[in-house]
């Protein structure tokens, strides 16, 4: 009888077998019960595991596979038993111990090394079912010791009579190889020849191998480049589809390298293309052929042709190749897509989504600067038409297409603002963040759109329905800030200070809300200045030329306005009549009976805002209404207060705002005495109890929200004693724009960038004009194939370095140059000499992978044959001495193998084209 | 390359798993959580292929059960398929015109054809033939120890020692 703690014999005659638990499991109904039910039963399986009948232990872990594999129960802590069963003589035992270690180990296990020794009495085992255990086994839990410690078994298999084992051996050579990378010296050659000798009516142990070559290659094709004649015999004589598949991946990948290869297998592949009924092969065929050997005309015609077929099926599975296929054709050969355009879009209304989906990339893929326009019109009506998912699916490729490379096909920036603000109202946008981002910043990076933009902004703003649908929120928020920001080039400010004021507004976020309390005082600051002082905003240019107010500027787009447009300068002369006495008491009423409510708000954004809008309307409001009765307010309008400081806060707003490079934050200077990477772990307990703001307000804006600090202190004290403040304020003004000029213009110590945004206030405005021109010019010279174009496409202003966050190159794995480099250790190695012993360049292509012995060697082919298998075991030898002594060779080894390389890359040219050509 | 397999029931339950890439069980749960939440929405007549964190879900229903593999971008799905459709037809022979009561009862077997038909996440026996062969081979491997361990001088022998 076994211990204490174990299970008695009864417990053991009367175990629960796996059927019995299965039922147990499935008369509990999924929740409670069945969950106790199944620690019940884990209770029992850890109290029948320890028994020392393998019977018994062998049913508890059959049964706690089962409920690890179904009911994701952990049984790491079992793994000495499976391990224990493994080692069983009874094959039922073997069988359950290895099935609940192949389903279960994980490199962590600690018990694992007690495996090791077993799974090699196994694969050296006579009946090939055990050594198909410990193979089948070891392809899924192999580790880097398991594939150094075993190498010399799965090596001796290799060359197995039997085929079943063989393929096995070869197909677990794949985890080997990613795990141990030297096991490629000591097992590539066996691997080749079993390529080579595919003849002998072994078609599954030459899948094996191919897959095992095609996963290979996947990672790094290079090195297989030598073994080309090989796979092209295969290519040309196998009759075996899922072989032929693998082969075509293998040529996808080495075309790609070597343009005479490509050349010579294209015509094979056409003729699989042409001849074969299996769909699998064709499409593989035709994979190959659009993405690898798209220059050679007659195939790529005959692969379109393919994919038409697949097109046109009525099984919808082909259909989605089809498209697959079309989306790999439309870089190099969009007449393909072209051609296809009917299906392509009829298949935009398809039931299936994963079609549809396939479908809009294909029509984002023919998108170019002449069809942008049709496309998305069409694309708006399906949008309008889908279901919501599809539908935010169709605007997020728009969006993301269109905004491709600072909006580079855009030409017509009027419409692409029109566009955006109808996406905006379609009932399930939810891509607000995108399409806010865009609208400010083509706003800040296109000048002349500016005015459309503004239109844009105010249907937004005026529409009360748009209010309570919090997808639309931030761009709503957007609209905002775009029309405080430009509202000179508004043709009715009032209304959209109405707009900004609505009582709806109550529906917003407190963040998006204080962009539209900070967009009221902009539109309340241009109207009083255009209001009291209307001659400065009619001769800032002349002001602007004669340089008479130092520092006192105009924005850029602002004396364009003035100067040059025509429609805007009828404007500003129509605001003259608009911006009345009345008028701007009535405006002043609107603001602080809606505002004033807000300075109670809790929310702290919100009331800092409040509190500036209506310090500045109060004063003005006193101040004109005073003199409402005067008739000569001209003269006196100059004078006031309020004059002077809206003068001063127009002068900070007019300043251009331009789009923020992402490396901006690296040029600010590190001022003196502050330690960067000083430990802020004491910050924790200071901030423990301070909230975060919820949500962030765009980045882009936020150094306009700056001033307003200055602004509201000198609102406040202005009351009292206006001129120290007025005085106080400029300076502070003067001094943010100066410090956070660096986040939105490029520093001198760039001096490439500055060049390429230049700062709005720059003396030398002439000369950029001039520039200006020369772009444009050559922009239109560029864009010649459109005659119809109406006008040249606005100045986009672009950063020199990282619009966007820079994209990090993916490196490959590491592992892989590890066993590339042995792979061409073992094949060019050979080759080189082989190369120099043997005169006949066609007789290399078949002996090229035998070593140099073998080469000399003039026998019969079993003579060779034995000679090879004592060859290997040399190499085995070889390979255990250098393991031992590997500490001290490792550094001596990867040496040798770097500078082979080297040699390799002089080498591989010249030997290659020999056997290909 | 197949990463994992998956049968999945109509009703969300898991059948069978089986994991050729690396998987925490933690990954595991999640993967088969989100994939049944995908698949099983799929209506009836609609294609064989769904693409899921950059790497492509080929599955196929047969009566109740979703046989779902794994693959690459660039792996070819219709292979996949015929290798699904080779699994339930070697299945299908094997138990009889197969059906989901016998994968939940007899777990291990549908394991251990699995182990036949692919390995390393590679196909190595497309034929039905041999699968059938090598299974039942081992079957009466397993039928001999089980009839030995379950004589009665064994159970004697258990119970003496």
């Amino acid at each position: 009888m076994s211990g204490t703690g174990g299970p008695s014999l009864i417990d053991s005659l009367f175990q629960r077998t796996l059927d019995d638990l299965i039922k147990g499991i499935r008369l509990h109904i999924p929740g409670a019960s069945q969950s106790t039910f199944i620690s019940k039963s884990l209770d029992e399986i850890r109290r029948e595991i320890k028994s020392t009948d393998l019977q018994t232990k062998s049913i508890a872990l059959q049964k706690l596979t089962y409920l690890h594999s179904l009911h994701h129960i952990d049984m790491s802590w079992a793994a000495f038993h499976a391990v224990e069963l493994t080692s069983s003589s009874s094959f039922i035992h073997k069988k359950t111990g290895y099935l609940a270690a192949s389903l279960s180990f994980r490199s962590s296990i600690d018990v694992l090394l007690l495996l090791t020794n077993q799974l090699r009495k196994d694969l050296g085992s006579n009946n090939q079912h055990e050594v198909s255990l410990a193979l089948e086994c070891l392809s899924v839990i192999c580790t880097p010791d398991f594939a150094r410690d075993l190498t010399p078994d799965i090596f001796t298999l290799l060359t197995s009579s039997k085929s079943f084992i063989k393929k096995k051996a070869i197909a677990c050579l794949l985890m080997v190889f990613s795990q141990y990378p030297d096991a490629v010296r000591v097992c590539f050659k066996r691997l080749v020849e079993n390529l080579e000798s595919a003849g002998d009516n072994n078609a599954q142990v030459l899948a094996a191998t191919v897959g095992v070559f095609c996963e290979l290659a996947t990672k790094e094709p290079r090195s297989y480049l030598p073994l080309a004649p090989e796979f092209y015999r295969i290519l040309v004589e196998s009759r075996n589809n899922w072989v032929l598949i693998k082969v075509l991946k293998i040529f996808a990948q080495l075309g790609k390298l070597e343009p005479r290869l490509a050349k010579k297998v294209v015509e094979p592949i056409c003729d699989h293309m042409k001849r074969s009924e299996a769909k699998s092969l064709v499409f593989e065929c035709v994979r190959t052929v659009v993405s690898s050997f798209y220059e050679y005309e007659f195939a790529v015609k005959l692969a379109v042709e393919k994919i038409r077929e697949f097109l046109m099926d009525s099984d919808l599975n082909l259909r989605y190749l089809g498209l697959q296929g079309l989306l790999l054709v439309a870089p190099h050969h969009l007449w393909a897509v072209l051609e296809n355009k009917e299906v392509v879009i009829k298949s935009l209304s398809d039931v299936d989504r994963n079609i549809k989906l396939e479908a809009l990339r294909l029509v984002m893929s023919m998108v170019s600067d002449d069809n942008v326009v049709e496309i998305c019109r069409v694309l708006i009506g399906y949008a309008l038409k889908s279901d919501p998912e599809f539908c935010n699916e169709i605007l997020r490729s728009m969006l993301s297409t269109c905004s491709r490379n600072v909006y580079e096909i855009i030409i017509d920036f009027d419409w692409y603002v029109s566009l955006l603000g109808e996406m905006a109202r379609i009932p399930h946008c939810q891509n607000g963040e995108e399409i806010e981002f865009q609208l400010i910043d083509i706003g800040m990076r296109v000048k002349d759109v500016r005015p459309e933009l503004v239109r844009v902004g105010r249907d937004l703003l005026i529409d009360p329905a748009l209010l309570g649908n919090p997808f639309i929120h931030r761009i709503l928020s957007a609209a905002a800030w775009v029309s405080g920001e430009y509202i000179q080039f508004s043709r009715n400010p009032f209304e959209i200070m109405e707009a900004l004021l609505q009582p709806r507004t109550n529906l917003l976020p407190p963040s998006i809300r204080s962009v539209y309390i900070h967009s009221t005082f902009k539109v309340l600051s241009f109207c009083l200045h255009s209001f009291l002082l209307p001659e400065e905003g009619v001769n800032s240019s002349l002001i602007k030329v004669d340089d008479i107010e130092p520092g006192f500027t105009y924005s850029e787009s602002e004396q364009e306005f003035t100067e040059n447009d025509h429609a805007t300068s009828y404007s500003s002369m129509h605001k003259g009549d608009t911006f009345t006495q009345e008028s701007i008491v009535n405006v002043l009423t609107l603001v602080i009976t809606s505002l004033t409510p807000l300075t109670e708000s809790h929310d702290v954004e919100i009331q800092e805002r409040v509190r500036n809008v209506l310090g500045l309307a109060q004063l003005a409001q006193e101040e004109i209404c005073s003199h409402h009765d005067q008739k000569e307010k001209m003269v006196d309008k100059v004078d006031l207060k309020t004059s002077t400081i809206v003068r001063l806060i127009n002068e900070a707003f007019s300043e251009d705002l331009g789009p923020i490079p992402f490396n901006a934050q690296e040029r600010v200077p590190i001022p003196n005495g502050l330690v960067l990477e000083d430990n802020l772990s004491n910050l924790d307990s200071i901030c423990a109890d301070v909230q975060l703001p919820i949500n962030e307000s765009f980045s882009l804006i936020k150094p306009t929200f700056l001033p307003t600090d200055g602004d509201s202190t000198s609102n406040q004290q202005n009351e009292e004693d206006s001129e120290v403040s007025a005085a106080e304020s400029t300076s502070l003004l003067a001094e943010h724009r100066k410090r956070h000029g660096l986040f939105y213009l490029p520093s001198d110590t760039n001096k490439k960038a500055s060049s390429s945004f230049p700062p709005a206030n720059d003396p030398k405005q002439g000369d950029n004009d001039v520039e200006d021109l020369v772009k444009l010019t050559e922009e239109s010279l560029v864009l010649k194939r459109k005659p119809n174009l109406s006008r040249p496409r606005p100045v986009v202003v672009k950063l020199d370095e990282g619009d966007r966050l820079p994209i990090t190159v993916k490196k490959t794995d590491e592992n892989d140059d590890l066993i590339s480099g042995a792979v061409r250790d073992v094949l060019l190695g050979n080759e080189a000499t082989s190369h120099s012993n043997n005169p006949s360049g066609r007789r290399k292509g078949k002996s090229h992978s035998k070593d140099k012995v073998e080469n000399s060697e003039t026998s019969s082919s079993s003579k060779r044959r034995s000679k090879h298998r004592s060859h290997g075991k040399n190499v085995e030898e070889k390979d255990e001495n250098s393991e031992k002594s590997k500490q001290k060779s490792g550094g001596r080894h990867k040496s040798r193998r770097r500078a082979d390389g080297h040699i390799d890359v002089a080498v591989q040219k010249p030997v290659i084209p020999d056997f290909l050509l | 390359m197949i990463h994992f397999i998956l049968l999945i029931s109509r009703q969300g339950k898991v059948r069978l798993t089986k994991w050729y890439s690396p998987y925490s069980q933690k990954e595991r749960s999640k993967v088969i959580r989100e994939l049944s939440g995908m698949i099983l929405t799929r209506g009836p007549k609609l294609c064989n292929f769904v693409e899921w964190r950059g790497l492509k879900v080929v599955y196929k229903r047969y009566a109740s059960l979703y046989f779902c593999m794994c693959i690459n971008q660039e792996d070819n799905e219709l292979e996949v398929l015929e290798i699904i459709h080779h699994f339930v037809e070697i299945l299908d022979r094997y138990f009889g015109s197969v059906c989901e009561l016998d994968l939940i009862f007899k777990f291990q077997k549908a394991y251990y054809m699995l182990d036949e038909i692919l390995i390393a996440g590679e196909l190595q026996e497309s034929s039905k033939k041999t699968v059938a062969r090598l299974v039942s081979a081992q079957d009466s491997l397993v039928d001999a120890a089980k009839e030995e361990a379950n004589s009665l001088s064994n159970i004697i022998a258990q119970a003496t020692k």
